[in-house]
């Protein structure tokens, strides 16, 4: 009798040790954004931070989208991870992502009609997204539901900084607008810095201006912190 | 009580029952949101028919739903020569019906232009609307760009000459150029615009930006050139069918 209440006391010890934000999980969130992107180091996802970059709400949406997919699949799988068998945990996480998808599409034709036209195919390809597949297959079917929370959310926040930022630049430069409101004046009327003969520039409308964007944000991140810098 | 994960059986059945759990989840809420879904599609299109109607270019999707009627108030259904199919003629006390083959407004151009390969065999649905005593006839068009299908919808006068309005709007046109086509300075271009000269039907061109215009030439999208192509193909190829009509019903 004795000894079982002492087990017992020392399991409670065990689960209290670790607290919701212990020092490990605050890493889970915090890593994805900078040391360890999922975009810019791991260079997962490039696809669509290619092509859903040219206007800032489109790029926020999508963000959206990653964020709800990626945190409902890490934590259904990470429920399931005792279940699933080892043979077809891949067919698994397909299955789980790709239906989250289709969801997310649905509900978005439903209420978010106009932004669902404008992302079009764009919301379906998140199933090929790397990120979602890589932190299931890396982190959730090895962990508790808390800490793959905790990635999840780590991990599509930082996709979603490097698709803020790139575009950014790329609706500015590109159309002189942010989130369609225009910020340089009307280009067709010619006012504001148009009057002044100043021209948007096209490359930055079409996907590859989106590659030199995200090699400026590396170069830029590793300038920070230069412990990123690979040396072989 | 030990099951063994890697047994056949168990995969088989974890397969299974998950695949039941997805489709069932899936089924549900498709079902619970298509009527939202079709509702705005539905909405959409009648948006677009009053969008091109002179002074209505603001009317949101909810407002079209409602307004609809008030605009529309006959819809009929051409051949490629211009004549009208039987029992196509319905006015507006005849409520909406996409299941209805013969209500010009269950045509589905898309499908038409995808599957019917020769322009003789489509449907030519026509919109025969009133804005403060005027009348118009919207004609849509469907075509191609770059990427995927643009299509529009044409508001001609009351004799089937001139344009009075025009919305464009496509599926995935790049955005900054070839999707500039759904925006008002392009758009607004066409009003005024004439389709017909003394020798009959005369197609409107879409011309590279910056040369000088006559009455028949609207500037195109720089950088969208295969979009402003397919703007001028289907127009060309469409309006000429609505003229026909409209010129034979003014005539008898």
């Amino acid at each position: 009798m004795a000894e079982e209440t002492v087990i017992v006391e020392e399991k409670k010890e065990v689960k209290e040790r670790e607290p919701l934000f212990s020092k490990k999980n605050k890493k889970l969130i915090t890593d994805p954004l900078d040391e360890n992107n999922p975009v810019t180091i791991q260079v997962l996802g490039i696809c669509s931070a290619l092509a859903v970059t040219v206007q800032m709400k489109a790029a926020v949406v999508m963000s959206i989208s990653v964020l709800f997919v990626l945190l409902m699949a890490n934590i259904s799988v990470s429920l399931m991870r005792n279940l699933i068998p080892n043979r077809i945990r891949i067919i698994v996480q397909l299955v789980v992502v790709a239906s989250l998808v289709i969801i997310v599409d649905q509900v978005l034709k439903a209420y978010l009609y106009d932004v669902s036209k404008e992302l079009s195919v764009f919301v379906g390809l998140i199933i090929t997204n790397c990120i979602i597949m890589g932190r299931l297959e890396a982190f959730a079917l090895g962990n508790k539901v808390w800490p793959s929370t905790l990635d999840a959310l780590g991990n599509s926040i930082g996709y979603a900084m490097v698709l803020v930022v790139v575009s950014f630049f790329k609706e500015l430069f590109g159309s002189g607008k942010l989130f369609g409101i225009e910020i340089f004046g009307n280009a067709t009327e010619g006012t504001g810095l148009y009057a002044m003969g100043y021209m948007d520039n096209g490359l930055m409308l079409l996907p590859p201006s989106s590659l030199i964007l995200v090699a400026i944000y590396i170069w830029v991140q590793k300038m920070r912190n230069p412990t990123l810098i690979e040396t072989h | 009580m030990a099951v063994n994960k890697d047994s056949n059986a168990y995969t088989i059945t974890f397969a299974i029952i998950l695949v039941i759990i997805v489709g069932g989840l899936l089924a549900f809420i498709s079902n619970g949101l298509k009527p939202l879904q079709d509702k705005n599609l539905k909405n959409e299109k009648k948006q677009y028919i009053l969008n091109c109607l002179p002074g209505n270019k603001l009317i949101s999707r909810d407002q079209a739903g409602t307004e609809f009627a008030n605009y529309v108030k006959e819809r009929v259904i051409l051949n490629y020569n211009g004549e009208q199919l039987e029992n196509t003629f319905m006015n507006s006390d005849q409520s909406l019906d996409d299941k209805n083959p013969n209500d010009a407004f269950s045509i589905d151009l898309l499908k038409e232009y995808k599957t019917i390969s020769k322009k003789e065999d489509r449907n030519y649905p026509l919109f025969i609307c009133e804005v403060k005593g005027e009348k118009y006839y919207v004609a849509p068009v469907m075509g191609k760009g770059l990427w995927a299908a643009v299509w529009g919808y044409i508001a001609l006068d009351e004799n089937g000459e001139k344009i009075a309005g025009a919305v464009f709007d496509h599926k995935s046109e790049t955005p900054g150029l070839g999707a500039e086509i759904s925006q008002d300075f392009f758009e607004d271009q066409f009003i005024g615009k004439l389709i017909s000269s003394e020798s009959g039907y005369k197609a409107i061109e879409v011309n590279k930006p910056g040369s000088p215009l006559n009455d028949y030439q609207v500037d195109g999208i720089s950088g969208g050139t295969f979009t402003s192509v397919g703007v001028e193909e289907m127009m060309e190829r469409t309006l000429s069918v609505y003229q026909k009509y409209i010129k034979n019903l003014n005539r008898s």
